[in-house]
């Protein structure tokens, strides 16, 4: 009895005789090698071609690689940053200002719009008629034009239409909007802020294990003992506590006071900072809407049910069965629109705001170094995309788990 | 003889409160105390903001500066006397169109629908602007022969290949008719005399078109069981769609030139093309890898069972169905990128975003940005609504999503 013939090429090495031996060029592995040499070769050849042509037109216009431009003077004013920035200040530290300016306005964008879309998504499903079809016109509206117009509507048409400095628009709690922008008190932390900010600490801890007490116990069906409640009261009421404990208060509010030119003091955001993340976040929350709607609406009718039957409260229903279904249909889109807000304050350079990119292509301007600029930048663009993709990975890899 | 019974009760007419408006109303506006106050505010405001805008829209907005401008909107600086070869290459595509709608099934028609719609809506815009009942006129033709051929099924007495090769001809004809050729009657037109809506679609749909082929190819380099092909692959797609279009663009704008040798100059409009292309080939990769992974593994095996090449597999099996099912989604994908073109403005290229910034800088104009923003707006969000509705049909005629 012959042995089990193996399923592979090796049928036809072992009868020569039955079979004639393969030509090389119809071996399905050679074909495999071959096929991936010739694509690698082809594209290499491309790239050497391009390269050849770059150095080429490089060299006949006095372009130059490398990064050493970094540690130039920029000789440009930067409007705003994070980091103080002044024109004898490097090329590099420019870009930096840049980058902490693309990732503040990013990181507020993302928590603004998260906030705001949860509150589109929810309204999405009312069953109040006009909040409803309020949030469906709303959504349309943002989905279907172009956030470029959307930015220059609010900065050109809105923001920078406000009346002056004269004649700004008083909010209530010294809160002031013109033309230069908004105007807010700013606080500030005094010699009493330590000793309140460990009471802060502690009541955070408190509340932390009340939910956690809380949770295990109702996950394991045991009576909670309202764990929860008592935490969250703890956390609220141990910073009330502290700051009658520390005498005078541990923050200080830095009013802006109206000068004849301009607002002194507090904390103010520029037309150009305001337009941009007002921007982003109306856009994007009308995105992250609609998926927290989908979301919501992919848990099954019978797993609702289910929990109303088994005695669970709206509430309960809300937190243990829709929401962890939900959030692992939510958490992947909700990842690529977060990636699309960042990829989109790169519109910063239309309205002003010195973003990474707005920064970058002043810098490529004036050092004439375009191409190495350009590979900086969408190396830090791809580095951002991959470390966010990272931490979105990770969380949903925790929803994921909370599958069964 | 019939059982005696009782005599039942009239039928009352259902109770006032549960049916009718009022029913309505109750159900959906005032089902709760918190709806009751809910509904009240959002009444409100909606009042208040709907108020205001009429007033500045009716009384305070300038609207002159539209239907001043129309012209720039609708086609930039493109020459008048020369605009005739625009209208002609939109009847070309609008004859082939109503000739595929005919005889084809969903796609075509809901989309030849729309581009009947969209002419008829244009040529009353160009009525009451400076182009005047001529181009009007054009533009009405066109409608109406879309709708003519579409409805009397005139494809019926076209041969289908010959139609699909017209379609495939109708690309180098309009281009050639827009560009014009040196030397012959059709005067060449600078690239850079083009703008508003029609350099808008024109980059939206070379966008699409050119990238096609590529982002299919990417594809099924992605899902290729080749480490080279897959890696390769692979790593163009995520750098893509890792960075920002406008950093795309803008290496388009500087580095195509470098790239190229010495003696070939391309101009801005086609360096923004090429942006665009390398762009959303990657996203349409991505779609068609979905369209690819819908695909029930029992075909390939099927195929390979059979003893079909991979591109014979490719080319017959998989391709045909992969494609079709991501039609909506890129129906999806052109409206973002009819979106995105807008971003050119930050080359400098005058579409219909660009046209408004320069109408603004006219001296009688100043001031009156959200009117010209808003009209914008209001003609991207025409554009884009009636597409995603569209889409979303064609999405369910197909039924994706339910295989």
């Amino acid at each position: 009895m012959t042995p089990q013939q193996p399923p592979s090429g090796g049928v036809r090495r072992s009868h020569p005789d039955r079979h004639a031996a393969v030509p090389p060029w119809r071996d399905r592995r050679v074909q495999r090698v071959g096929f991936q040499v010739i694509v690698v070769l082809i594209v290499g050849l491309i790239g050497l071609l391009l390269w050849n042509n770059l150095t080429s037109a490089m060299a006949r216009t006095n372009l130059t690689f490398g990064l050493g431009f970094l540690s130039q003077t920029a000789g440009f004013e930067i409007s705003e940053g994070l980091i103080p920035f002044a024109a004898t200040n490097t090329y590099g530290r420019a870009i930096q200002v840049g980058l902490l300016n693309t990732l503040y306005v990013s990181i507020l964008g993302i928590i603004l719009s998260t906030i705001l879309g949860v509150m589109v998504g929810i309204a999405r499903l009312s069953r109040n008629w006009l909040l409803n079809k309020i949030a469906a016109g709303f959504v349309e509206l943002m989905r279907n034009t172009p956030l470029l117009v959307q930015l220059f509507i609010l900065y050109f048409a809105v923001l920078l239409q406000l009346p002056g400095i004269a004649d700004s628009i008083t909010l209530p709690g010294s809160v002031f909007l013109n033309q230069r922008g908004l105007f807010l008190p700013r606080p500030d932390a005094t010699a009493t802020f330590p000793l309140w900010l460990g009471f802060i600490l502690a009541g955070i801890l408190a509340g932390l294990i009340g939910w956690q007490v809380s949770s295990r116990r109702e996950a394991a069906g045991r009576p909670t003992y309202r764990a929860g409640t008592v935490g969250l009261v703890t956390m609220l009421g141990l910073p009330i506590i502290g700051w009658l404990v520390a005498g005078g208060s541990p923050v200080a509010f830095d009013v802006p006071v109206r000068g004849r030119f301009n607002f002194a003091g507090g904390l103010s955001l520029s037309p150009e900072f305001l337009a941009l993340l007002v921007g982003l976040v109306i856009y994007t929350a009308a995105f992250i809407g609609e998926v927290v709607r989908g979301g919501i609406q992919a848990v099954r009718r019978g797993q609702i049910e289910a929990a109303y039957a088994v005695g669970l409260s709206e509430m309960q229903t809300l937190r243990l069965v829709i929401f962890p279904q939900a959030m692992r249909i939510i958490v992947p889109p909700l990842t690529s629109q977060y990636l699309n807000l960042a990829k989109n304050s790169s519109l910063a350079i239309a309205i002003g705001f010195p973003d990474l990119f707005n920064v970058s292509s002043t810098v490529a301007n004036q050092t004439g170094q375009p191409v190495s600029v350009i590979v900086l930048v969408m190396a830090v663009y791809l580095a951002m995309s991959l470390f966010t993709s990272l931490l979105m990975n990770l969380y949903n890899r925790r929803v994921q788990v909370l599958e069964r | 003889m019939t059982p005696s019974t009782a005599p039942s009760a009239p039928d009352l007419p259902p109770p006032i409160g549960i049916v009718g408006p009022i029913g309505w109303l109750r159900q959906n506006l005032f089902s709760s105390p918190a709806s009751s106050l809910v509904t009240l505010a959002l009444g409100a405001v909606l009042a208040l903001v709907a108020f205001e805008l009429g007033r500045w829209a009716w009384s305070e907005a300038r609207w002159g500066v539209v239907t001043a401008n129309f012209r720039l909107f609708l086609i930039g600086q493109y020459p008048l006397e020369a605009a005739w070869r625009l209208w002609l290459s939109l009847f070309v595509v609008s004859t082939l169109s109503g000739l595929s709608a005919g005889t084809a099934g969903g796609t075509i028609r809901t989309l030849a629908t729309w581009l009947a719609a969209g002419q008829a809506l244009l040529a009353g815009l160009a009525f009451l602007s400076e182009l005047g009942p001529v181009v009007s006129g054009a533009l009405l033709v066109n409608a109406v022969v879309l709708w003519l051929a579409f409805f009397l099924k005139l494809g019926r007495f076209v041969p289908r290949p010959a139609l699909t090769w017209a379609w495939l001809l109708s690309i180098p004809v309009s281009a050639v008719l827009l560009a014009g050729v040196g030397g012959t009657p059709l005067e060449p037109v600078s690239t850079n005399l083009w703008g508003g809506l029609l350099l808008t679609f024109l980059l939206a749909l070379v966008g699409i078109l050119l990238s096609f082929p590529f982002g299919v190819l990417l594809a099924l380099g992605r899902r290729s069981s080749l480490p080279a092909v897959r890696l390769l692959s692979t790593a163009y797609i995520e750098l893509i769609r890792a960075v920002p279009l406008v950093t795309v663009l803008f290496m388009a704008s500087i580095m195509l030139p470098l790239f190229l040798p010495g003696e070939i100059r391309i101009d801005r409009v086609v360096r923004a093309m090429g942006g665009i292309t390398l762009f959303s080939a990657a996203y349409v990769a991505e779609n068609v890898r979905g369209g690819l992974q819908a695909i029930p593994s029992g075909q390939i095996e099927a195929a390979q069972a059979l003893g079909l090449s991979t591109y014979r597999m490719n080319r017959h099996i998989v391709l045909p169905q992969a494609l079709r099912s991501v039609i909506p989604a890129n129906v999806g994908l052109f409206i973002s990128l009819l979106k995105d073109t807008t971003l050119v403005y930050i080359l400098g290229l005058l579409e219909i975003l660009g046209i408004g910034r320069a109408v603004l800088a006219q001296s009688q104009w100043f001031g009156a940005q959200m009117e010209v923003y808003a009209f914008v707006a209001a003609v991207f969000f025409v554009l884009c609504y009636t597409m995603s509705q569209a889409s979303y049909r064609l999405e369910e005629a197909l039924g994706v999503g339910q295989r």
